[in-house]
């Protein structure tokens, strides 16, 4: 509540009055609208922004509306990889031109809340948002994907979406997530998620799994259990190294279930011994947990190598 | 919009159509309500549409601890801060300053010396915009000495008292047979069943205006105006005549919707600003400020003889009330009473208690009490089942009650109690399919369509839930409703103080007069205080009493329609009958229409009904002091999956017990609902309270069940046995179905997992098996 004493003072429908909306048509004049008004917020599909308005956490003084840019809402291919435009829905990532090309993304998609959420919600903004439960994070993770941001002056620099999410690279004033660099693997995807429920629910684990066959590698990210998802890098080069690439990717079944508990244990570990050497039992509910991420990731991998 | 709601209309009265010829009107048919269209194009004016010349805009503002001593409230920076109108606190409250809405007053309209939970009201602003407003209220300083809350109903006992008036709020040994008595089986349990929030459709909303005799119009969305008027006027220190509340539609309500937390301080301000002044909560503050169904602890010891037939059984409730009492005590009178459930049990001794805490406050839920115990006395059923290797129907229909059985209360079941029909309708109904001659992708498998559900991990289960609520207010509460009927030119009007909640009173009481008046269009005034009191609008008590009020006010119309035409041709009233408008002799000899025997006169009557009375429970429990029940029986299919611990409910089977369908549509409706509000308490809602904060006070947080969420509800049998004692012989239909469903899913989750599920909702981990 401290934040609001700022506000003591204002008339009374200031509050409105004061929004200024700006509406650019380019990546670049969205960007110097920033540069010009600095208290401006920048909003896309307002999914997560406008919750916080109508809660009274957040009171922006000027809005700078993305969904004008028509540059961003697509995608385009660029040497074996795509570039998304942050401004692509849900809706949009969720259809199956989309699903043929980046198949785990587009289940992300699908499954990241009911359709009214899915119209407005774009890829920037569960970037930008970067809530734990964000369903595309993983994903992105999984696929490594690479952060265009557009900066004042036509400027673009380039970041690795984990370091974004690691808040090892922040944007700096004024800039804006442009575009997305995604590999395009040509090989199954999966994206699974438990919520608990039947209908639309956040995440309470997901783990997305791609195939690099090129590279004959696997790459796992656990989203939901962390702030930021989860690489489980030791047991993605134990389990790539136990396919047989050649022959129709087959694994054991046995191995896929030691994957399972790989990934499980590489992202909850074990409570720290005590002093006395022994190691304490964790919480049902993290157990639990731990169970979740082991049947999700076992399942993940089963699927893409069937 | 205005297709869609004709599309919904059509469909509504097609599907309801039983027969090839549906009924147009009165009782029996399908009739849509007046204001459907209204509602569904969002023409409708409800609490929050309304506007006034000068309104003010107020704001609460509510305790953020659960528990804290009030050094000192400083008002002067909201005061000062422009825009602002007023400002109120405990020292503002000219007449009583606690209120209370069930036997006892323990509530106060703000908060003076402690706050005892979450949410509790300490000021309140009016201001000229509701930013401004809800910025003073935050500008208010309160100096809290913060204290250790009391969240464990278990501690409730031991710990300081929280209030003046102690932490036990009630205690009902019940005592009932032999305590000697013992089985050849015995099968105990521990149960906790969490805070399900009613989650109201549309947040509260109100507007008070000052009148010029000093008084003030509350325009709520009530469901007790009466009953919220007289605590108004109590608090403003007015005169019940001085304040007037204005029902405007409500939403819908399963419960007390309406949070007085806010509807006390709206007039405080109209009358201490003389302007009009209008509150719009947020859902945030809806989920603060009104009243949750009781966490419940249970535990449970049930004897059976080596057949299954229960012998004893012992329990102890704890039901956790929050910080004040509010209908505590009818939630615990209910628990006791329906401890062991629709079943024969010749010996019980059940303690319950329902206690303090510094939890958010618990009301009146629909099912309240019975609810909570049905989940408890079905899980002991399945228990006894599995010890004795029998079938879990078959055990239940070795116990079930009749008609003529005595109730632990001692109360003689003298309504129809068609249980063991019921039972058998929803065993014999034929299973839903498996899935597997359908394409795999088309199957919906726990965890939703994009979900993480695999076909091998997927355990099926059948689980049954019994349960029974009564009707009305329990042990000696004057459960009275009056009604006024009049006719003039062909038309009629009904009114009565009863509120719609979407519970379907409006159509209902239209339907009542078309049938004895033969008028086709009748009309509901809408409801205010200047009626007279119908009582609140829960336990299905509008369906009876109001219903029944209705009933003998158009009757009595009725007689003063027919007295002259019958004189004239020497014959009595009930030779002529009323039918599409026309008034016909037995014989045709007379033959007129309704609008030529009124020869444009305007006819009234007003007419009361008031069932017979009750008694209170006595100091074992013991007492008639239900006037009557309803039961109901579900089978619920569950698809588990074992690995994650995911569940889908694929189908829930109902059969009840209706007494007389009035109306098909409405009725279908009601059961549809009451089922899925079941199904939220078996699987999702839990307002989760750590420490006595309400964390996630949000409908992200909060899960209600979605379309994906909600089963097959498949009505597989309505008994018709008609009540002697109610109106048209029909029972209230809402609540029974939120008591059995919750009880029904966790006894499928038991049988698909072989764990015991104790607990609801039921967790994910609660549904794994970890024997791999």
């Amino acid at each position: 509540m401290g934040q609001r004493e700022g506000a003591v003072g204002l008339t009374t429908h200031a509050p409105q009055a004061a929004q200024a909306v700006t509406l650019p048509t380019t990546l670049d004049e969205a960007v110097a609208a920033l540069a010009a008004m600095p208290a401006a917020v920048p909003v896309a599909g307002g999914t997560d922004l406008m919750t916080a308005v109508n809660s009274g956490q957040l009171r922006p003084a000027a809005l700078v509306g993305l969904g004008r840019i028509s540059e961003i809402r697509g995608w385009q291919y660029q040497d074996g990889h795509a570039l998304l435009g942050a401004g692509l829905t849900h809706a949009r990532m969720g259809r199956p031109d989309f699903a043929a090309l980046i198949p785990a993304l587009a289940a992300a998609a699908r499954a990241a809340g009911p359709p009214q959420i899915r119209n407005a919600g774009t890829l920037g903004g569960n970037i930008a948002s970067a809530a734990p439960t964000g369903d595309a994070l993983p994903v992105l993770a999984a696929l490594e994907a690479t952060l265009i941001i557009a900066g004042p002056g036509g400027a673009r620099r380039e970041m690795p979406v984990s370091h974004l999410l690691a808040g090892m690279e922040m944007l700096r004033a004024g800039e804006l997530i442009g575009y997305v660099r995604v590999p395009l693997l040509h090989a199954p995807q999966v994206f699974l998620k438990a919520t608990g429920r039947t209908g639309p629910g956040r995440a309470t684990a997901s783990v997305a799994l791609v195939l690099d066959p090129a590279r004959r590698g696997v790459r796992c990210a656990v989203g939901a259990i962390a702030p930021m998802p989860l690489r489980p890098l030791e047991a993605e080069q134990w389990v790539a190294s136990l396919i047989d690439w050649d022959n129709g990717r087959a694994i054991v079944p046995e191995a896929l279930h030691a994957f399972g508990e790989y990934v499980a244990a590489a992202c909850i570990p074990e409570a720290a011994p005590a002093e006395d050497g022994s190691v304490p039992q964790l919480p049902p509910a993290v157990l639990h947990l731990r169970r979740t991420v082991a049947a999700l990731a076992r399942r993940a991998l089963g699927r893409a190598l069937s | 919009m205005s297709n869609d709601a004709a599309t919904a209309e059509a469909a509504g009265t097609t599907e309801a159509a039983p027969a090839p010829e549906p009924i147009s009107h009165g009782l029996g048919a399908s009739l849509p309500p007046a204001d459907a269209r209204a509602k569904t194009e969002g023409t409708f004016p409800y609490a929050a549409d309304l506007w006034a010349e000068g309104l003010l805009w107020a704001a609460v503002l509510r305790s953020p601890h659960a528990h804290a001593r009030i050094v000192s409230i400083d008002t002067s920076h909201a005061r000062e801060m422009p825009g602002v109108r007023a400002v109120v606190t405990h020292e503002d409250v000219p007449g009583t300053p606690l209120h209370g809405r069930g036997s006892r007053a323990d509530r106060p309209v703000f908060a003076s010396e402690v706050v005892r939970h979450h949410g509790e009201p300490i000021a309140a602003v009016a201001a000229d915009h509701p930013d401004t407003a809800r910025m003073a209220a935050a500008a208010v300083i309160v100096e809290y000495e913060v204290l250790e809350p009391v969240t464990d109903p278990e501690q409730a006992f031991e710990a300081e008292p929280l209030h003046p008036d102690g932490n036990l709020v009630r205690h009902i040994p019940l005592r009932h047979g032999d305590p000697e008595a013992a089985g050849e089986v015995v099968v105990e349990g521990l149960y906790r069943i969490g805070r399900q929030d009613p989650a109201p459709i549309g947040a509260e909303a109100g507007l008070a205006v000052p009148r010029p005799d000093g008084g003030v119009e509350l325009y709520l969305a009530s469901t007790d105006p009466h009953g919220d008027r007289d605590t108004a006027a109590a608090c403003y220190g007015l005169s019940p005549e001085q304040v007037k509340v204005v029902v405007t539609g409500v939403p819908g309500a399963t419960a007390d919707r309406e949070d007085q937390g806010f509807q006390l301080p709206l007039g405080l301000l109209a009358l201490k600003t003389g302007c009009p002044v209008k509150l719009t909560a947020t859902r945030e503050e809806s989920f603060l400020g009104h009243v949750h169904r009781h966490p419940t602890l249970l535990r449970y010891r049930h004897h059976a003889d080596a057949e299954g037939r229960v012998v004893k059984v012992e329990a102890q409730i704890l039901l956790d009330a929050g910080a004040y009492a509010d209908t505590s005590s009818d939630a615990l009178a209910a628990a006791v009473a329906f401890a062991c459930g629709p079943y024969v049990v010749p010996n019980a001794f059940i303690e319950g208690w329902a206690v303090r805490t510094n939890n958010p406050p618990s009301g009146h839920v629909r099912g309240e009490g019975a609810m909570q115990v049905c989940a408890a006395y079905e899980a002991q059923m399945d228990k006894i089942a599995k010890k004795l290797g029998l079938d879990p129907a078959e055990v239940r229909l070795r116990n079930v009650l009749a008609t003529g059985d005595v109730l632990p209360t001692g109360q003689t079941v003298t309504c129809p109690a068609p249980v063991a029909e019921l039972l058998q309708a929803v065993r014999d109904f034929p299973l839903p399919a498996l899935p597997k001659d359908t394409p795999e992708d088309e199957w919906l498998l726990p965890g939703g369509p994009e979900g993480a559900g695999e076909p091998g991990a997927v355990r099926r289960g059948v689980g049954y839930g019994i349960g029974m609520v009564h009707m009305l207010g329990a042990e000696g509460a004057d459960e009275v409703s009056t009604a006024t009927v009049k006719v003039q030119d062909g038309v009629a009007t009904v009114l009565c103080a009863a509120v719609e909640t979407g519970q379907g009173f409006t159509t209902l009481a239209r339907q009542i007069v078309q049938e004895t008046l033969g008028v086709d269009e009748v009309h509901v005034a809408p409801v205010d205080t200047d009626q007279p009191p119908a009582g609140p609008g829960c336990r299905g008590r509008h369906t009876w009493v109001s219903g029944g009020a209705v009933e003998r006010a158009a009757k009595m119309v009725r007689t003063q329609l027919l007295q002259p035409l019958a004189h004239q041709f020497g014959m009595s009233t009930e030779l002529l009958q009323i039918a599409d408008g026309k008034i016909t002799s037995y014989d045709g000899v007379l033959s007129t229409t309704v609008a030529e025997a009124l020869e444009g006169k305007e006819l009234w009557a007003t007419a009361q009904c008031r069932p017979h009375p009750t008694e209170p429970l006595d100091e074992s429990g013991q007492g008639d002091a239900f006037v009557g029940m309803s039961f109901c029986a579900i089978r619920a299919v569950v698809d588990v999956d074992i690995e994650i611990g995911s569940v889908r409910v694929v189908e829930l089977a109902v059969a009840q017990d209706v007494g007389r369908v009035l109306n098909p549509a409405q009725l279908t409706a009601r059961i549809e609902a009451g089922v899925t509000q079941g199904v939220g308490i078996a699987l999702t809602e839990n307002l989760r309270t750590p420490r006595g904060l309400i964390r996630h006070p949000d409908l992200t947080g909060y899960a209600l069940p979605t379309a994906l969420d909600a089963p097959d509800i498949r009505i597989v049998k309505l008994v018709e046995e008609r009540d002697v004692v109610a109106p048209f012989g029909a029972k209230a239909v809402s609540a029974v179905p939120v008591v059995a469903s919750p009880a029904a899913v966790a006894s499928a989750v038991r049988a698909a997992t072989g764990r015991p599920v104790n607990r609801l909702p039921v967790r994910p981990q609660a549904a794994v098996v970890t024997g791999n």
